[in-house]
């Protein structure tokens, strides 16, 4: 128990720091990076679930299947951003996305 | 016929594809069709929930826990009809609008239509760069439309229709997906700041959701909805998982104060969009909110934290309204109003929530009223943004306080304004009404007198933006200086149909009412006959 408490604890952490990121850091790219880094966590996380509930010394499955479909959607996800930003520098000139009306 | 819901979300993907490949104008052939299908299906797929009851298909023939299923009850049917209709008006309007925006021959692509999103100065400068590459790379924003909004309607079914919590997490990053770039598709710049602040927002919130998954599924070892609505988890890990799901899906109905990002992406996008986006894509995530909340995490739930979500929703009315009040700019007033509707929507979940009695009947009318609350602010608000298209297109700007006079020359843009707002104040015989009538009617049953105060506020606040508008339109000083440019009769019939709709679910409520009762999580009349 204690060695997946660890695990859990270790991407509840990184979920935490990538929030934290993500919400204090203006510079784009580190917003998208932090995002990813907080899939990450969530796929640590699964992996650390998948390991708990094996059976018979086989893990179980079921995580996995969602941790590679997760991965498929963050790399696309971030694809898009990542030429989001592009168009972003190229129209603006900017790298960082400045608080006008609120936060993000 | 079983297996209309596997199509419901196929045609939108095959035909977006399709559009896709061929590219061009010609992909709002193949786009039309699409639409005029799907729009076929939805409607079937209602019946058949009507006619036989909860639709569920085990995709693959697994079966649950091993496969994913999908399941349409009258609560799916409902919000896939309500979609259907809505998206058909949408793409009929679509088709005139993004042709009147393709750059022809003779004409000067940046002066035929704008978004008219934040300044309408700054807009022809970010114009120019593309237009100064137009020699080169012509840029269709049709053309791209059609794949994107496809795109948007199939995981909006598949969003309505799964069974599966990560199945719908995969939906909801399609829909965040297909909406961003829907709203960056005229290149503007104003758009893409807004669109990346969306996307970045949006990220957040499924990540968060997605959290949540993982921690329902180290709890249940389940991942479909009526397996873990039957295992009635109450843990420390649903509850935090069940916290991580609504904040993220909050961020996505952009409840108050997270609907920071909503103004500037829904009012920045080509008019088309904003509709869809008003008027069903916030309703994505509010669904899956409600579905989860009364379903998985009802036995979590607890009183003050609904009160909570209910006094967010307050604030939301009052805030949201009084800054659509404030806004010079039409669509990001009918953006704000939107913040100002989509905090009705979640004044239902204090009162059908835990409060008082659980067997009580005030729950289910409070949860249909928040529903109908949904249909008719689908159709009142996209006929507003699609009217604010038009108003737009035709003058060149949507500055409220040069709309003066403008009322005579589209008479029929106004008339459907007004009948949309009427269906937003909740005005009897309009959909808002009952929507808004059901509510009352449960805060008053259950004791919960604060939400009827709330309630009858936000109709007084919404009247007053609505009357903004009108008022201006109705004056006589007719500006001379503008004349305006000619808008294709199928926009205007679209606006006016979509508002109509909006009249006419008010006058014949019974039947989506008792179609929700289908499958609904709740004691209903119905369920006691079978019971």
């Amino acid at each position: 128990m204690s060695e997946f408490l660890i695990y859990g604890l270790a991407a509840a952490a990184l979920f935490a720091i990538c929030l934290h990121g993500i919400i204090t850091r203006t510079h784009i790219l580190r917003k998208i990076l932090a995002l990813n880094m907080m899939g990450s966590a969530v796929f640590l996380l699964l992996i650390t679930i998948a390991e708990r509930n094996q059976v018979d010394g086989v893990a179980d499955p079921v995580p996995h299947a969602m941790v590679l479909t997760g991965i498929v959607v963050a790399v696309s996800a971030t694809a898009f951003a990542l030429a989001l930003a592009r168009r972003y520098h190229a129209q603006t000139g900017h790298t960082e996305l400045h608080d006008e009306d609120g936060s993000t | 016929m079983s297996l209309v819901g596997i199509w419901v979300i196929l045609i939108p993907l095959i035909c977006g594809l399709a559009a896709f490949a061929v590219g061009g104008r010609s992909s709002r052939v193949i786009g039309l069709i699409g639409a005029g299908l799907t729009f076929l299906l939805s409607g079937l797929l209602v019946l058949h929930v009507w006619q036989s009851g909860v639709w569920i298909y085990q995709l693959g023939g697994w079966d649950v826990p091993l496969g994913i299923s999908l399941r349409a009850d009258g609560l799916s049917a409902f919000l896939i009809g309500m979609t259907g209709a809505v998206g058909l008006g949408i793409s009929l309007y679509a088709v005139r609008y993004f042709e009147a925006l393709t750059p022809g021959p003779s004409q000067d692509p940046s002066a035929a239509l704008r978004t008219g999103s934040g300044r309408g100065e700054e807009s022809g400068a970010g114009d120019s760069p593309e237009a100064e590459r137009g020699g080169t790379e012509v840029w269709l924003p049709g053309a791209s439309y059609w794949p994107l909004w496809m795109l948007l309607w199939a995981s909006l079914n598949v969003l309505f229709l799964s069974n599966d919590i990560f199945n719908l997490y995969v939906g909801l990053e399609l829909l965040t997906l297909a909406s961003v770039a829907l709203i960056i598709l005229q290149r503007e710049q104003a758009a893409i700041v807004a669109g990346l602040r969306y996307l970045l927002a949006a990220f957040l919130g499924s990540m968060a959701y997605l959290l949540g998954v993982a921690l329902i599924y180290a709890d249940a070892g389940v991942l479909d909805l009526g397996l873990l609505a039957d295992a009635e988890l109450t843990g420390t890990a649903t509850q935090v998982a069940g916290g991580l799901m609504a904040v993220g899906l909050l961020l996505k109905a952009a409840l108050f104060p997270l609907h920071f990002w909503l103004p500037a992406a829904h009012s920045s996008a080509p008019a088309p969009v904003s509709a869809a986006l008003s008027a069903l894509v916030v309703k994505g995530a509010f669904y899956l909110l409600i579905r989860l909340w009364f379903e998985v995490f009802e036995s979590a739930g607890t009183v003050s934290v609904e009160q909570m979500i209910g006094g967010l929703g307050a604030v939301a009315i009052v805030v949201g309204s009084f800054q659509a009040i404030r806004q010079e700019r039409l669509k990001l007033m009918i953006a704000y109003s939107t913040v100002a509707q989509v905090g009705y929507l979640f004044i239902m979940i204090p009162l059908a929530g835990s409060f008082g009695d659980p067997e009580a009947s005030w729950r289910f009318e409070a949860w249909t009223g928040g529903l109908y609350h949904a249909l008719s602010h689908g159709f009142a608000k996209a006929s507003m943004f699609l009217a604010a298209g038009v108003l737009l297109s035709a003058l060149g700007h949507d500055r409220v306080w040069h709309l003066a006079g403008s009322a005579s020359r589209f008479p029929v843009i106004y008339l459907s304004f007004g009948i949309a707002g009427m269906s937003l104040m909740g005005l009897p015989p309009s959909a808002g009404f009952v929507g808004k009538w059901l509510m009352l009617r449960s805060a008053v049953e259950s004791g919960q007198w604060w939400w009827v105060v709330i309630l009858l506020v936000g109709g007084l606040l919404t009247a007053g933006y609505v009357a903004i508008v009108l008022s201006q339109a109705l004056q006589h000083d007719v500006d001379e200086h503008t004349e305006p440019h000619p808008v294709p009769k199928l926009m205007t019939v679209m606006v006016f149909a979509l508002a109509a709709m909006s009249l006419l679910l008010g006058l014949r409520a019974a039947e989506p009412l008792e179609l929700l009762e289908i499958g609904a999580p709740f004691q209903t009349l119905m369920s006691v006959v079978e019971d």
